[in-house]
């Protein structure tokens, strides 16, 4: 086997995304040797897509507003299985965030007194839910995602961060102790496979809304660190728990931002009615995200649904003027006219349901150090491992996130990463080499492909994973349908071992790229479909029709999936913030 | 009549001693789709075939490409948008080198993005909330700082053809004046005195292809007007 | 900051307003010039050498003399900077443009003031 050409860095950060890029933004102004690297130029990330806000309580729509109120809400929004520990760093360390990206240059939108402009969002309240519907978001029109992935890429020019755009990393090289000490990764311009060494290797990857057939998610949401993760043989956390956003755009799936409804639009069924009335009396449109896709489909499933085939709802806009609309969401009237052909400022948007969030992930601490569990159940941290926004589960967002909280997600914890690797760094630490075995264990899935002769090609085969996951663990779940599902991916599994890679060139092969994600893909659908299976309630956005409750006595629990014998067993919750008291369980209604 | 002919320019320099035009039959069923749906049909036919795409709602850039002559997204240009005699010929965005296939190296308009600097700069020190700016002086970054990087103006540019090294470009530019205008940037001396060379600015003829194939519809030939102002002011 | 050792003006600004500059000065003297023949439709050599012995005359046509000089100096500049990519080619047409341009203008002015 040939010598590997081997770069070195001080961290290396998988994903130039929202948290990626603040982390590595961080260590590079600390004068850490830092790179990037990213399978698609760092600002074509699916942050880019997030359109609302990040949440945060600024006090800026109103100055009495405090952070334990956001902290309460997304408690609460989270089904009470967020870490409260990790919500309280994150609301409290928000504003924090908050301005040094508006220090940086974000483009907020402004108030009247040039403070940012901020819109309701579902699950928000003043005073712990006593004090009515909050406005909580900061955003720069609804192209929040876009002006705050810019803005921090920006920085990372600013502070000669150094980039591997257009790489691809394979998987993890883990030392004979188990620690990580680098990563296999493409340089899909050329081909060439480098051996990148690090003593901190970052997972901020991103979602893999990919395993489904519909969702909001971009092209490129492969779930990549997860996929590294439980190849590696780490567990990943709560993977059942998946986001259906209410308002994807019927048919194309394009995400409509909830800030629709913070500004004033609402949802109807085909009489017109404003359904959500009925589900959520005090909160209506918007309740929880998990509340308001459920009502959606149960309009849908009781033949309240719009359209020919009555499988969707209507999101009513034009009531707010055309003024409000072109101020405030100009980029949803440019999506709706060109997916849905049709014009918010004149009729309602058809949509439904669609596969937007992956609240579970690789298990970590508020510093971003990715967990495992021991044979007796206690956290150990995985040396040299970390994992920050989407792809990890700190968990902040438990069974359900709340509009607004993965941008600030984003921020907060790929800062406190940053942070906590750059002392780590200057505390000095040493993981033993990687062995030519040990190289050569993360350059087996490549080998594979490489070598491959024939067999069923990639586009079918992850075709029919996104159609098993679609109509096996969607909105609503059920045993007997999820076993048959669990069985499905099995024998995918088996097909995809033996799948083909008909196109070996070197030169930017996305075929090479697209086989490797569909392993990634894989790993992130059975860890969903084993985890969904098995928590036996419904919490947040994991809805049994069989077990229609939660089961706080069995389930107030995070799930943790063994990818070696593909079991599921619980980590207890935090229930232990440091500054305020605990936030106890209570029926969750809006 | 559903079958779409549809021409995609070809070139792998590991296999290919020059570019080639390879037609496809692509059976649409009528549906009016988007130009990445074709591509992604036809990816399934011959694998071999690459181009960029990543968010397929437009607001990502990855995708940019030469549709009938007409630089665009793929994946928000519809069907009927571009197809003229039931053809669709795909190429590569024009005057950067090909990679392979529908991909472009990006690295001179990258350059010339970084060269003007993107990133805010003022030397005071920040408050310990956000620092204020008026809606007004907001609105002035309005039609700015949504660019996404696409480089379907820049390529459509002549300027940026024939100097790609010297001439920023029209998407270079846009984001130079986003900083020139935003009320919070305290280094508009600078920032113009780094660009009223012959080449950076100035190089623009006004043609406005820029505008003409911008797919979020800015208009960086206006924003080129208002530097050329700033410089002109600032020396007279 | 692109800079060029055949850039005529100062800076970009300068070569942008020569340009304009120049341009307004040409404008005026073709409209001097039609609106002058179109108010003497039986134009002699008397009368069109007589117009060219006033001062004024020839102080605005030497203007304008230089104008088209300079607007052609900064226009062929750009246009051999966009197309002629090889440089010592380049720089010679360059210099063949700016001697023929310095012998119209020296001829130029002997023809204005020998009338």
């Amino acid at each position: 086997m040939t010598q590997l050409r081997t770069l070195t860095f001080d961290a290396i950060i998988i994903g130039g995304g929202g948290s990626g890029l603040r982390a590595a933004l961080q260590l590079a102004q600390s004068g850490k040797q830092t790179a990037v690297l990213s399978k698609v130029f760092p600002t074509r990330s699916h942050t880019v897509s997030a359109q609302g806000g990040i949440t945060c309580a600024i006090g800026s729509a109103d100055p009495n507003d405090d952070w334990r109120w956001h902290m309460y809400d997304t408690v609460k929004g989270s089904d009470y299985i967020g870490d409260q520990d990790a919500i309280e760093y994150m609301c409290n360390e928000g504003p924090k965030a908050v301005f040094e990206l508006e220090h940086m240059g974000l483009p907020f939108s402004r108030f009247d007194n040039g403070r940012i402009y901020q819109r309701p969002f579902g699950g928000q309240s003043k005073d712990y839910g006593k004090g009515g519907q909050a406005a909580r978001t900061c955003a720069a029109a609804d192209r929040t995602g876009h002006a705050l992935l810019h803005t921090l890429y920006q920085n990372n020019l600013k502070n000669n961060t150094v980039f591997l755009n257009e790489w691809y990393a394979v998987d993890l090289v883990r030392n004979a102790n188990n620690d990580v000490v680098g990563v296999i990764a493409i340089c899909m311009e050329t081909g060439e496979t480098v051996l990148i060494k690090s003593k901190a290797t970052v997972l901020a990857t991103g979602g893999a809304g990919r395993i489904y057939a519909s969702t909001t998610n971009a092209l490129i949401n492969t779930g990549d660190g997860i996929g590294m993760a439980l190849r590696a043989g780490f567990p990943v956390q709560d993977m059942e728990m998946w986001q259906f956003h209410p308002t994807g755009i019927y048919g194309a799936g394009t995400l409509v931002t909830e800030g629709c409804r913070g500004e004033g639009g609402y949802l109807i069924n085909k009489d017109g009615e404003r359904f959500m009335e009925r589900y959520a009396p005090n909160a209506k449109d918007l309740a929880g995200r998990d509340v308001v896709a459920r009502s959606m489909v149960l309009e849908v499933l009781e033949g309240r649904g719009c359209g020919e085939n009555g499988d969707h709802v209507m999101l009513k806009l034009d009531h707010l003027g055309e003024d409000v609309l072109m101020k405030r969401l100009p980029g949803i009237v440019e999506l709706s006219r060109t997916f849905a052909h049709v014009d918010p400022v004149k009729e309602p948007i058809p949509v439904v349901p669609t596969c937007h969030y992956m609240m579970g992930g690789i298990p970590t601490n508020v510093n971003g150090q990715a967990l495992t569990v021991d044979a007796d159940g206690n956290d150990r941290v995985i040396n040299g491992l970390f994992a920050c926004g989407e792809a990890a589960c700190v968990s902040v967002h438990g069974s359900n996130r709340l509009g607004g909280n993965s941008l600030l997600d984003l921020v907060v914890f790929g800062r406190a990463a940053g942070m906590h690797i750059e002392e780590t760094l200057n505390q000095g630490i040493e993981y033993m080499e990687a062995s030519q075995s040990d190289i050569d264990a993360a350059m087996k899935r490549l080998n594979r492909w490489n070598e491959s002769g024939s067999g069923e090609t990639v586009p079918e085969l992850k075709r029919d994973l996104q159609t098993i996951m679609q109509n096996n663990f969607g909105v609503f779940r059920k045993e007997d349908n999820m076993q048959e599902g669990v069985k499905k991916l099995d024998d995918l599994r088996a097909r995809i071992a033996n799948a083909w890679l008909p196109d070996k060139s070197d030169m930017f092969n996305t075929a090479r790229i697209e086989a490797l994600e569909l392993d990634n893909l894989m790993e992130v659908a059975e860890a969903t479909a084993i985890a969904a299976l098995e928590r036996r309630e419904s919490r947040g956005a994991h809805s049994r029709e069989d077990y229609p409750d939660r089961d706080d006595d069995n389930w107030l629990k995070h799930s943790i999936y063994h990818p070696a014998d593909k079991t599921l067993s619980k980590r207890d919750v935090n229930f232990s913030p440091k500054t305020v008291d605990t936030f106890q369980p209570k029926i969750r209604t809006y | 009549m559903s079958t779409l002919q549809v021409s995609v320019y070809r070139y792998n320099p590991e296999s290919d001693d020059a570019p080639w035009m390879q037609d496809f039959e692509i059976d649409t069923q009528g549906r009016d789709l988007m130009v990445l749906n074709v591509l992604q049909m036809i990816k399934e036919q011959d694998s071999s075939l690459v181009y960029r795409a990543s968010c397929r709602e437009g607001v990502c850039g990855s995708d940019g490409m030469n549709m009938n002559g007409k630089n665009g997204l793929s994946c928000v240009t519809p069907l009927s948008e571009v197809v003229k005699d039931n053809r669709l010929v795909l190429r590569p965005l024009p005057g950067l080198p090909v990679i392979r296939d529908l991909i472009i190296d990006m690295s001179l308009f990258y350059k010339q993005y970084e060269r003007i600097q993107p990133y805010l700069q003022n030397d005071e020190r920040p408050p310990s909330i956000e620092r204020l700016q008026s809606p007004e002086d907001r609105d002035k970054l309005d039609g700015l700082y949504e660019c996404i990087l696409c480089a379907c103006c820049s390529t459509s540019c002549p300027s940026f053809w024939w100097n790609p090294d010297k001439f920023v470009g029209p998407a270079g530019l846009l984001q130079a004046y986003r900083f020139l205008a935003d009320s919070r940037d305290t280094h508009t001396q600078e920032r113009l005195s780094e660009l009223d060379d012959p080449f950076s600015v100035f190089r623009c003829r006004g043609i406005m292809n820029c505008v003409n194939v911008c797919p979020k519809g800015l208009n960086p030939t206006r924003a080129i007007g208002k530097i050329r102002e700033m410089l002109v002011r600032n020396t007279a | 900051m692109v800079i060029n050792i055949l850039n005529p003006g100062r800076n970009g600004v300068a070569d942008w307003m020569i340009q304009r500059a120049s341009a307004v000065i040409l404008g005026l003297y073709t409209i001097f010039m039609v609106a002058y023949m179109m108010f003497h439709p039986d134009l002699d050599y008397a009368a069109w050498s007589g117009l060219f012995s006033h001062l004024w005359m020839k102080v605005f046509t030497l203007l304008a003399l230089l104008s088209i000089a300079a607007h052609a100096w900064v226009g062929l500049w750009i246009v051999a900077t966009d197309y002629i990519k090889p440089a010592a080619i380049r720089f010679g047409a360059l210099l063949f443009v700016i001697l023929a341009l310095f012998v119209f203008v020296v001829w130029g002015v002997q023809v204005i003031w020998g009338v």
